[in-house]
């Protein structure tokens, strides 16, 4: 890595470098989508205690407003269920490109906690981040961020809540744009071509599938815009590699 | 939907989302970052969240459609421009982030 690395004394420094980069923009996006989400929530029906208690329980808010839609629209339990868990299997790749960046001996015991604060805006800022600092600190600097995260968006959804019906619409759609928005400028900072490429198909594959079935275009996104955008760079490597080493192409 | 009908969807969906999470976790220490299949699992992460972003912004569903297409389109290059513009206070992901976001605000205001 060419990049300066960030110097901790100890991982008590580290988490709490983690809880202050969090309180920062990330915390500040899941705030306001959780914000969205709780006017949501209000706008068609649903009670507080469920509203709020789907940001406790499940804290992916894909899936909390696939929930709520279904709720509302009167779905039975296991589909509504269902569906908010098909859009939640984006945490699996998430978790196993993030964890295996952190040593088995310095990762947390409470690990399996610790991952339900995960949320896709940690994830993006610890790829992005994990290069710059030691293995070491990397888990107390996630759980700092994480911690960041979860702690904002509880409160963030029981105001937006509240908030709802008065709050003029220009800002409630200002809010529920600042989650896409942000996912969509931390792509600028995604380096790998590998991973670049996936972001190109996976917007391509998942757009596609979407118009035809709706319920299965994240799946499809990740894999098969994700599968064809990493075959397509191991042919590219494999090319670049034969010419360097004087073969034929 | 019942109260009770509302709370056996919320369990179902909490312990659903949760186990991605749980074997995430189970799974990782199998894996080295070195690896192929981590390279894969990467491009399925980061294709997964582009599909689920180009959806929000293209065709959104819920009071974001009331955001036109355009308005949308418009929001995100100009907040891309901001983004990639190496100005030491006005480029960047903020002000990026808060244009974006005003600029759709402020054009359901005016229109």
């Amino acid at each position: 890595m060419t990049e300066a690395r960030w110097q901790f004394r100890s991982k008590q420094e580290a988490l709490r470098r983690g809880l202050r980069d969090g309180i920062g923009v990330p915390a500040a996006v899941l705030f306001a989508g959780m914000l969205g989400f709780g006017a949501l929530g209000h706008s068609i029906g649903l009670s507080l205690a469920l509203t709020g208690s789907t940001t406790i329980f499940m804290f992916a808010l894909p899936g909390q407003i696939v929930f709520a839609e279904m709720v509302a629209l009167g779905a039975s339990a296991w589909l509504a269920g269902l569906a908010a868990m098909i859009t939640a299997a984006r945490f699996l790749p998430m978790t196993l490109t993030v964890l295996p960046q952190i040593p088995a001996e310095h990762q947390s015991r409470f690990r399996y906690l610790t991952v339900h604060m995960l949320a896709l805006t940690s994830w993006a800022v610890a790829m992005r981040d994990f290069p710059k600092m030691e293995p070491q600190y990397r888990q107390a600097y996630l759980i700092g961020m994480s911690a960041a995260c979860y702690g904002c968006a509880i409160p963030g959804t029981f105001i937006g809540y509240l908030l709802a019906g008065q709050v003029p619409v220009p800002l409630t759609l200002a809010l529920l744009f600042v989650n896409p928005l942000f996912f969509f400028l931390t792509f600028f900072e995604v380096k790998p071509v590998a991973n670049r490429l996936a972001l190109v198909f996976g917007a391509a594959v998942g757009l596609s599938v979407y118009v035809v079935f709706p319920d299965y275009s994240i799946l499809a996104a990740g894999a098969v815009g994700g599968s064809l955008a990493y075959g397509l760079n191991r042919w590219r490597e494999q090319r670049t590699q034969a010419r360097a080493d004087g073969l034929p192409r | 939907m019942s109260g009770e009908q509302a709370l056996l969807g919320l369990v179902i969906a909490a312990l659903g989302t949760y186990l991605w999470r749980f074997l995430g976790v189970a799974f990782s220490g199998r894996i080295n970052t070195e690896s192929e299949v981590f390279r894969w699992m990467s491009c399925v992460a980061y294709a997964m969240l582009a599909g689920l972003v180009a959806r929000i912004i293209l065709m959104p569903i819920g009071l974001l459609e009331e955001a036109s297409l355009l308005t949308r389109i418009s929001a995100v290059t100009l907040a891309a421009g901001v983004m990639l513009w190496r100005h030491p206070r006005f480029g960047g992901l903020v002000p990026a982030l808060i244009l974006g976001c005003v600029f759709v605000g402020g054009v359901s205001a005016l229109g």
